[in-house]
């Protein structure tokens, strides 16, 4: 099977058409996702190969549509719900967060809620405080939503295409300064399904294990290769999942290494990697030769000033530093 | 205070004409790259904002969407402070850190600059509702755009200030697109004044290509709030001439629609009334719209010379009280020199 080499975006719009294509009741609807082609055009060419009864451009009505497909999802369809961004899912926070996961129990098991909300999240270039939220430790706190946060096109559509076809509602956290980005992936008409809740190794090492997703993956790599020269052998664990989270591979790769620098997108306080802390220490505490290190935003509001953003961010520079730390080199 | 004295419109038409300028600049900055993030433009709604400028008090308040330069230039706030906040330098208007779409200046009651479509409708409601509380009879103009007024916030701040009787203005800019969404596509009504009456609220319509309608409506409506604080809806139809942001090539609209709003030009309308009353020449137009060039090339200077906040203060702005930025600090983890 020959690999073929695409972008981050086209791998979703693959994703997208071959799920529309393999199942009618699948459908796809969001701000400018139809005659726009998508604000970042991820659903590039899918209205005028699926119709408008199956792309649907909406209003700014983000609580409205997204309740929309959930209660869609609640009689039998599969909606795919695009965000702009994940910043304006807070607009439809309640929706996500009470409709979506708490249905299953509120109905005794009755009703269960097939849909998948996608979007870019996390940071992206100097679009300021509002528009550049990580919202996966916000949502990581709600039981009954899953959360997949690809980081390369092979997981981006291989991630998505499970997604749709989860029973649960589902949230892919889309990484929008990856879109651009290309990768390897089979070619097209193979099934590329990738389960939630498995981590992948990026990287092979032995020194230490940076964990990481999402865009903080490109910069651990970039960190690891930095970390080469200076003879410092760094395995590069992409969660790829943050709900379910896949303890197993986190454990095996510390077991191994020893040492764990956590790279996340969001804050740090209460973020992804306060909970990966707690849940390593519990389990092999014995195994940690130094305690581990977070590297995540400042606590801050996102300044526009490109310096102070490039403050608050995580980044391949401190990525090395922190690895450093715990392993006093 | 009573209403003031209607602006002159020669000096209107001259803020017109400054927000223009300044714009065409900040549109070459922005792709000199000086300029990052998002950037909306305001061009051809210019006569909107002024408008109701020349309808109001300094001291009303005033909140808008994140198109809001000219909401900015308009009450006041120095074209070098409009531009070195786009170039995220200390000397701007939010210090840098707000960028194109977080325009602030408290001294001239502009309240933001808003970029959460909608968000910023219920904040309106809660200052008109300061006002009345203490018994000013200041007015709150709220702007936002026809791609709002599908939003819950909205529909909840309309209410709101209804149940209170909140001295408020809601003025929809009605530019006919929301990104690449025509208002056909994106709102159930005919016309959008109509959104007024389910919350029995006067509404009104005004054409946002001629400074004296807008002028005239609001002033009219403005003075009714004085006397009796209410909320009122006002639609005013304009367009915008450039795409939706910096990055939208605007494929949506055709080049007919295009030139048909050009031919109607806001700037060139009220130039040519001034011109046939005798109010204004030739000269003095020319000369106006030289000093517009030359304040927005100046303001490019100053934002460019303009020193960027330093680093140390990333954490003075999280909090306010003597240990705010310890306690930002404190709550970053690992919290790297910087
Ligand atoms: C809650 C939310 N959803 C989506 C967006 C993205 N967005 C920014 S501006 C815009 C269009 C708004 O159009 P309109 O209200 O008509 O204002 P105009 O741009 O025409 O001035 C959209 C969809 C946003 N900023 N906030
Ligand atoms: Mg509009």
């Amino acid at each position: 099977m020959t690999m073929r080499e695409i972008t981050y975006r086209q791998a979703l719009n693959e994703a997208l058409a071959e799920e529309l294509e393999r199942d009618p009741n699948v459908f796809l609807m969001g701000e400018e996702v139809a005659q726009y082609n998508g604000a970042y055009k991820i659903s590039q060419g899918l209205l005028d190969r699926f119709g408008p009864s199956r792309i649907i451009d909406t209003p700014i009505s983000e609580n409205g549509f997204a309740g929309m497909g959930i209660g869609a999802a609640m009689v039998g369809l599969r909606p795919i719900v695009e965000f702009m961004t994940f910043s304006f899912s807070l607009v439809a926070f309640d929706q996500v967060v009470n409709n979506a996961p708490n249905m299953l129990t509120m109905s005794g098991g009755q009703f269960n809620v097939p849909i998948t909300f996608r979007g870019p999240n996390g940071p992206a270039h100097q679009i300021g405080a509002t528009h550049m939220h990580a919202t996966e430790p916000l949502y990581a706190n709600f039981p009954g939503l899953k959360i997949c946060t690809p980081a390369t096109p092979r997981d981006a559509k291989g991630l998505l295409k499970t997604a749709i076809r989860d029973d649960n509602p589902v949230l892919v956290l889309e990484a929008e300064l990856l879109y651009s980005s290309k990768g390897l992936v089979e070619p097209e008409g193979h099934e590329l399904l990738i389960p939630l809740g498995q981590a992948e190794i990026k990287r092979q090492g032995s020194d230490v294990t940076i964990i990481c997703y999402a865009q903080t993956v490109p910069m651990a790599l970039a960190a690891a290769e930095a970390l080469e020269e200076e003879e410092i052998s760094a395995e590069v664990l992409d969660l790829r999942s943050i709900k379910p989270l896949d303890m197993e591979a986190i454990l095996n790769s510390v077991a191994k290494t020893h040492r764990v620098v956590i790279a996340e997108q969001d804050r740090p306080y209460c973020g992804i990697g306060s909970e990966l802390c707690y849940r390593i220490q519990k389990e092999i505490f014995d195994e940690l030769d130094a305690p581990i290190a977070r590297v995540a935003q400042e606590d801050v509001a996102m300044p526009y000033n490109e310096r102070l953003e490039k403050a608050v961010l995580p980044s391949a520079a401190k990525i090395v530093t922190a690895v450093k730390k715990v392993c006093y080199a | 205070m009573s209403q003031p004295e209607l602006r002159d419109e020669v000096e209107m038409l001259s803020l017109m004409l400054l927000i223009r300028r300044f714009e065409e600049r900040a549109s070459q900055q922005y792709q000199a790259q000086k300029i990052g993030g998002f950037c909306h433009l305001y061009i051809g709604q210019e006569a909107v904002v002024i408008g109701a400028i020349a309808a109001t008090r300094h001291d009303d308040y005033l909140i808008t969407a994140y198109r809001d330069h000219a909401h900015a230039l308009g009450r006041g706030t120095s074209a070098n402070a409009c531009m070195a906040e786009m170039f995220g330098k200390a000397t701007g208007c939010s210090r840098g850190l707000g960028g194109s779409m977080h325009y602030f200046d408290k001294a001239n009651h502009m309240y933001g600059g808003h970029a959460i479509v909608g968000a910023h409708i219920p904040l309106a409601a809660g200052m008109a509702f300061a006002s009345k509380y203490r018994g000013e009879d200041r007015v709150t103009l709220c702007f936002f755009g026809d791609g709002a007024i599908n939003q819950g916030a909205f529909h909840e701040a309309f209410n709101l200030a209804a149940l209170y009787k909140l001295p408020v203005i809601f003025i929809c800019e009605n530019n006919l697109y929301a990104m690449g969404t025509s208002v056909e596509r994106s709102t159930s009504l005919k016309q959008i004044v109509d959104r007024a009456e389910g919350y029995e609220m006067p509404g009104f319509v005004a054409d946002g290509m001629n400074f004296r309608d807008v002028r005239d409506k609001l002033t009219e409506v403005i003075d009714a709030i004085r006397k009796d604080p209410h909320p009122a809806f006002v639609e005013i139809r304009t367009y915008r001439y450039r795409g939706h942001s910096m990055s939208d090539p605007a494929s949506y609209r055709t080049k007919e629609q295009l030139e048909k709003y050009r031919m109607d030009d806001p700037i060139t309308r009220l130039r040519a009334q001034l011109t046939r009353e005798g109010k204004l020449s030739n000269e003095q137009f020319d000369a106006m719209d030289k000093a517009a060039k030359e304040t927005a090339l100046a303001s490019v200077k100053f934002a460019e010379e303009s020193a960027e906040l330093p680093l140390e203060e990333l954490y003075n702005y999280t909090y306010v009280g003597a240990d705010g930025a310890t306690l930002a600090r404190a709550m970053s983890t690992d919290a790297p020199p910087l």
